[in-house]
């Protein structure tokens, strides 16, 4: 499925080519704007990997490889869950609670929405780069060599 | 009630096709008509996430699983009383169960009684966040959401464990 039969398919190339960056900065706003609208770091993250789906499905396995490699994919992947307990972590350093936001900024304002953005972003990144490792991962075994 | 109709044609269609394909491409519309059903009971949140976990990711993996796969289902024994019987019974039970719960928005139910009210009324004030679901995923259940996170992580590494490592068994 990751390898189409004709790999120069010129429209849908062009109307992919048009369609990624929207879908990237659609998922950037997701991320971004879930404190006022609907969404989230789940959502921003699955519409951010779609973006890499699509782009593997029309140019090819071996094109999308060499955007997300393993490696920085698997390491993303841990990231977003450390930066979250880490945010944990640093809240208790700070003399609150596991995750208590409040007490990161001298405003407790401040503190609750320095935290929410960064849980945030950890959530997004680890969701993306799961989605994006289990995709490929289903997609290599089915090209047979 | 219209869309509820949809989701039981569906579902009879599912039930009835033995080519997967076709199956996967109804379970992605089952997902839209969820998240529309979502909607139209105020969950935007939630109908988000059904409309791209459910009907875009999955119906990709399940694609995917289908070209490791088969794509024709078995042929199934044609008579099954007796699962049927089971089925029937459970799920009469299942219905018979929600007949004690309260009614759809009722202001009194336990649900709307406990912290609910507080989310509503302090979460702008105490969060700084307009948007009372984000509010409580991430701030007032942050800890539950971390395990959600987790929850993906693992899945990730259990799909790298079964299906990630082949090019390095190929090579000794």
């Amino acid at each position: 499925m990751s390898n189409p039969a004709q790999p120069y398919n010129l429209v849908l190339r062009v109307a992919a080519k048009m369609l990624i960056p929207l879908i990237m900065m659609f998922a950037l706003y997701v991320q971004f704007h879930g404190e006022t609208g609907p969404g989230g770091g789940f959502q921003a993250g699955v519409i951010f990997a779609a973006a890499f789906i699509l782009y593997a499905l029309v140019f090819g396995m071996g094109a999308a490889r060499a955007v997300a490699p393993d490696r920085p994919l698997r390491v993303l992947a841990a990231f977003g869950v450390l930066l979250y307990a880490g945010v944990g972590l640093a809240s208790m350093l700070a003399g609150g609670n596991f995750l208590e936001y409040g007490v990161l900024a001298a405003e407790h304002l401040t503190g609750q929405h320095l935290g929410i953005f960064l849980i945030e972003l950890g959530v997004g990144i680890t969701v993306t780069a799961v989605m994006i490792i289990i995709f490929f991962a289903f997609a290599e075994r089915g090209v047979r060599p | 009630m219209i869309l509820l109709g949809f989701l039981t044609v569906t579902v009879l269609a599912v039930i009835r096709l033995r080519d997967l394909f076709a199956v996967v491409m109804l379970f992605g519309i089952y997902s839209f008509l969820a998240a529309a059903l979502f909607v139209t009971l105020d969950a935007v949140d939630v109908a988000f996430t059904e409309a791209t976990v459910g009907a875009g990711i999955a119906s990709f993996l399940m694609l995917g699983t289908l070209a490791l796969t088969v794509r024709r289902e078995k042929a199934r024994p044609t008579r099954a009383l007796l699962p049927l019987l089971v089925v029937s019974s459970v799920g009469a039970t299942l219905v018979y169960g929600t007949l004690d719960m309260p009614h759809f928005s009722d202001p009194l139910a336990p649900v709307h009684l406990t912290v609910a009210p507080h989310y509503l009324e302090a979460a702008a004030q105490e969060t700084g966040v307009a948007n009372v679901v984000t509010a409580v995923l991430a701030s007032y259940r942050g800890y539950d959401t971390l395990g959600e996170v987790i929850v993906i992580f693992t899945a990730g590494l259990g799909v790298l464990a079964l299906l990630g490592y082949r090019k390095n068994r190929k090579k000794p």
